[in-house]
C-alpha cells in the first residue's frame, strides 16, 4: 500500500529532523518500483540489486534536497533511473553505443508492425507461459535507451505521462511518441510467440478450430 | 473521417491508452470493425501490455527486501561511508 502524499512529507519533515530511522517506511512503498526499473534496464539481477540499494541510499544522502513541489516516487525514480544509466554505460562497449544510435534516429519516422500470419485470439493459458515473459524481459532491453526508459516508466512501472517526462526530463509529446514506438518494436518483436501456432503455445496445435484463421496462407 | 491501416498503427497506442479524441476514436474503432489485419495488430500489441502489467513477469529476488533494509540500517547508522 502506498503511502498517502501527506504522510510522505510528514515523514521526510521527522527524518530530516532527526527520526533517521523513518527513513525504511518512507522507502517502503517503493522498494519494488526501484528495483525493477534499475533490472528492466539492464537485466542483470546482482546489477539491479545493487544499484537498488545504491539509490536508496543516495536517497537517504541527499533527502535534503528532495524539493516537495515533486512526488517522492518520481524523484525516487529519476535517481534510480541515473543509477541505471551509470551501470549500463559501464558495462557497454563503444560499438553498443553506436549501434543504439543508428536504431535511434528513426524517431518520428513511420513505423510499420507485424502482422500475424497466424492469428485468432490469444488464449489465455498461452500468456502463461514463463518463456513468453523472458522473451519480453529480453525484447525490452533489446530496445534502444530512449525508448526502453519510457516503456519501463509508462508500462512497467505505470507512471503517468507527465511523471514519466518529469523523471526523464523530457516532454510529455516526445513520453507518447517514444512509447509508442518502444510498444511496436515490441510487439514486432514478440509477434512469432503471440500467434496460435506460437512454440510456446501448449500442445502446437489450436483446440478451438472455429478461431484458427490464416490471413495470409 | 477514413483511415486507412497505416494510420490506424499510428493510433493504436493512443487508442488502448484511451487518449484519441472522440472523432478520431470513431474513425479507429469503424476501420478495425471490417479490418482483421489491424485488428491482429491491436490485440498482439495489447497482449504484449497484459504481459508486461503481470507481477509475474518482472519478481524480485528473494531476501532483496531484508537485503536492502540492512544495509540502510548500516548507512543511518553511519557504519557505512560514500
Amino acid at each position: 500500500m502506498k503511502a498517502t502524499a501527506t504522510n510522505e512529507a510528514e515523514l521526510i519533515r521527522r527524518i530530516l529532523a532527526g527520526e533517521t530511522n523513518l527513513f525504511h517506511e518512507l522507502i517502503r512503498p517503493y522498494e519494488r518500483l526501484v528495483y525493477v526499473t534499475i533490472f528492466a534496464i539492464l537485466k542483470n539481477e546482482t546489477e539491479a540489486e545493487d544499484g537498488a540499494q545504491e539509490t536508496m541510499i543516495n536517497a537517504f544522502r541527499y533527502l535534503k534536497n528532495f524539493r516537495g513541489d515533486a512526488k517522492f516516487s518520481t524523484w525516487l525514480v529519476t535517481i534510480a533511473m541515473n543509477e541505471a544509466r551509470k551501470r549500463l554505460r559501464k558495462g557497454k562497449t563503444a560499438a553498443e553505443d553506436s549501434l543504439d544510435t543508428t536504431l535511434e534516429d528513426n524517431e518520428g519516422g513511420d513505423y510499420t508492425p507485424a502482422v500475424p500470419t497466424d492469428w485468432r485470439e490469444i488464449p489465455l493459458e498461452a500468456l502463461e507461459k514463463k518463456e513468453l515473459r523472458e522473451k519480453l524481459r529480453e525484447a525490452v532491453t533489446m530496445l534502444p535507451e530512449k525508448y526502453r526508459e519510457v516503456f519501463v516508466l509508462r508500462d512497467i512501472e505505470e507512471l503517468n505521462q507527465e511523471e514519466t517526462a518529469a523523471a526523464l526530463g523530457i516532454n510529455v509529446t516526445l513520453v507518447k511518441v517514444r512509447l509508442h514506438r518502444a510498444r511496436m518494436m515490441l510487439q514486432k518483436t514478440l509477434v512469432p510467440y503471440l500467434q496460435s501456432g506460437a512454440r510456446l503455445e501448449a500442445e502446437g496445435k489450436p483446440t478451438r478450430g472455429g478461431f484458427f484463421r490464416r490471413w495470409f496462407a | 473521417m477514413k483511415l486507412d491501416c497505416k494510420h490506424v498503427w499510428e493510433h493504436i497506442s493512443g487508442y488502448l491508452d484511451r487518449q484519441l479524441d472522440p472523432q478520431l476514436l470513431a474513425a479507429v474503432e469503424k476501420h478495425l470493425e471490417s479490418c482483421e489485419v489491424c485488428s491482429a495488430v491491436l490485440d498482439s500489441t495489447r497482449n504484449v501490455l497484459v504481459l508486461t502489467a503481470d507481477d509475474r513477469t518482472y519478481e524480485l529476488p528473494v531476501g532483496y527486501s531484508e537485503r536492502l533494509h540492512a544495509r540502510l540500517t548500516a548507512v543511518i547508522a553511519g557504519g557505512e561511508t560514500a
